[in-house]
């Protein structure tokens, strides 16, 4: 799974109001390589949560990105390269995602988030 | 891509081993899938350089088609732990990359509008009353552009209705009508292959809806 998907995901347990983002447990990381796509991620940077994604990348062992960022630091090709690599190269391959609020753990196997609910968390 | 060569790709992958019917498990077949993505991408410029999502996304074929036209992320959502592994090994195999995520999507929470575009082929509802109806609200609730999905003809009025005013489309529109093969897959089925036709939909969420609906 890469950050760009975690970026989304919220925690979908019932009742839980502050599921985003959800905290992620690393066992294995992996790297895979993507074409650069500049476009793309102009349009992206404003649909994305910054600070999730800062703190997600740190988590996975990935320290380059500021804690904030601007519309206007999309001028930097250095910037943007970065944003690249931990948008969409890092892969969280085995480990957990936890809900911020719960603590309850969804396990990624595989590079698969299992976000299917218990029948009391529907 | 040419159409042809984009149904030759999806008509090589890998389909269910053992569909499971309460799941209304049926693959996509490779004519329908890449007709509905390549409308998608040359029409309506929905698929290159998009965050795609395939809901139900099966043995992955609509995602995968739309890996193939170019889409920038393309995540499969799937119940079902055993057609995400096909599906997974299906991108492997055309060198794709795919993400997934294993849950019901009648309880997905997703940002909203992070998603371009949804691509679907849902269960149509012929089991599990309504199934395709839960489906296609959470799909015009994450998707900022457009959604693409296959619905029985038989439906069609209804799902128009409901789509406009139940779930704020800003538009419905059936784009063409198909034949969906259905082999015989499960017991029940007595004769051998059936056509069942269906429609090709392209709804437009209405992005400006106040966020309490």
């Amino acid at each position: 799974m890469r950050l760009l998907t975690h970026n989304m995901l919220s925690s979908n347990i019932k009742g839980v109001t502050n599921g985003f983002p959800l905290r992620i447990e690393v066992e294995k990381v992996i790297e895979k390589e993507v074409d650069f796509n500049i476009d793309f991620l102009r349009n992206m940077f404003a649909k994305i949560e910054w600070k999730a994604l800062a703190e997600a990348s740190r988590t996975m062992g990935y320290s380059e990105l500021p804690d904030d960022a601007e519309s206007s630091m999309l001028d930097s090709d250095e910037f943007l390269r970065k944003f690249h690599h931990a948008l969409l190269e890092l892969h969280l391959e085995e480990g957990a995602l936890v809900c911020p609020e719960t603590g309850r753990k969804f396990p990624v196997n595989k590079g698969i988030p299992n976000m299917l609910l218990h029948e009391d968390e529907v | 891509m040419k159409l042809k060569q984009l149904e030759g790709l999806l008509g090589s992958l890998q389909q269910f081993e053992n569909p499971k019917i309460e799941l209304e498990q049926y693959p996509t077949g490779p004519h329908i899938a890449s007709r509905l993505l390549y409308t998608a991408e040359n029409s309506f410029g929905d698929v290159s350089d998009k965050v795609v999502a395939d809901f139900g996304c099966g043995c992955g074929t609509l995602g995968l088609a739309a890996g193939l036209l170019g889409a920038e992320h393309v995540i499969g959502f799937d119940i079902d732990a055993e057609s995400i592994e096909i599906a997974s090994s299906n991108a492997d195999e055309l060198e794709l990359d795919m993400d997934f995520i294993q849950c019901d999507i009648r309880n997905l929470r997703l940002s909203d509008r992070a998603i371009n575009t949804v691509v679907m082929n849902p269960p149509f509802g012929t089991r599990k009353k309504g199934a395709d109806m839960d489906f296609l609200s959470m799909a015009l609730k994450v998707a900022s552009g457009a959604v693409y999905s296959l619905h029985k003809t038989t439906t069609r009025d209804h799902i128009k209705r409901t789509a406009l005013r139940e779930y704020n489309a800003s538009s419905a529109e059936v784009l063409c009508e198909l034949r969906f093969d259905v082999p015989q897959l499960y017991k029940f089925h007595k004769k051998k292959e059936v056509d069942v036709a269906v429609d090709l939909w392209r709804f437009v969420p209405n992005t400006n809806r106040p966020k309490h609906l």
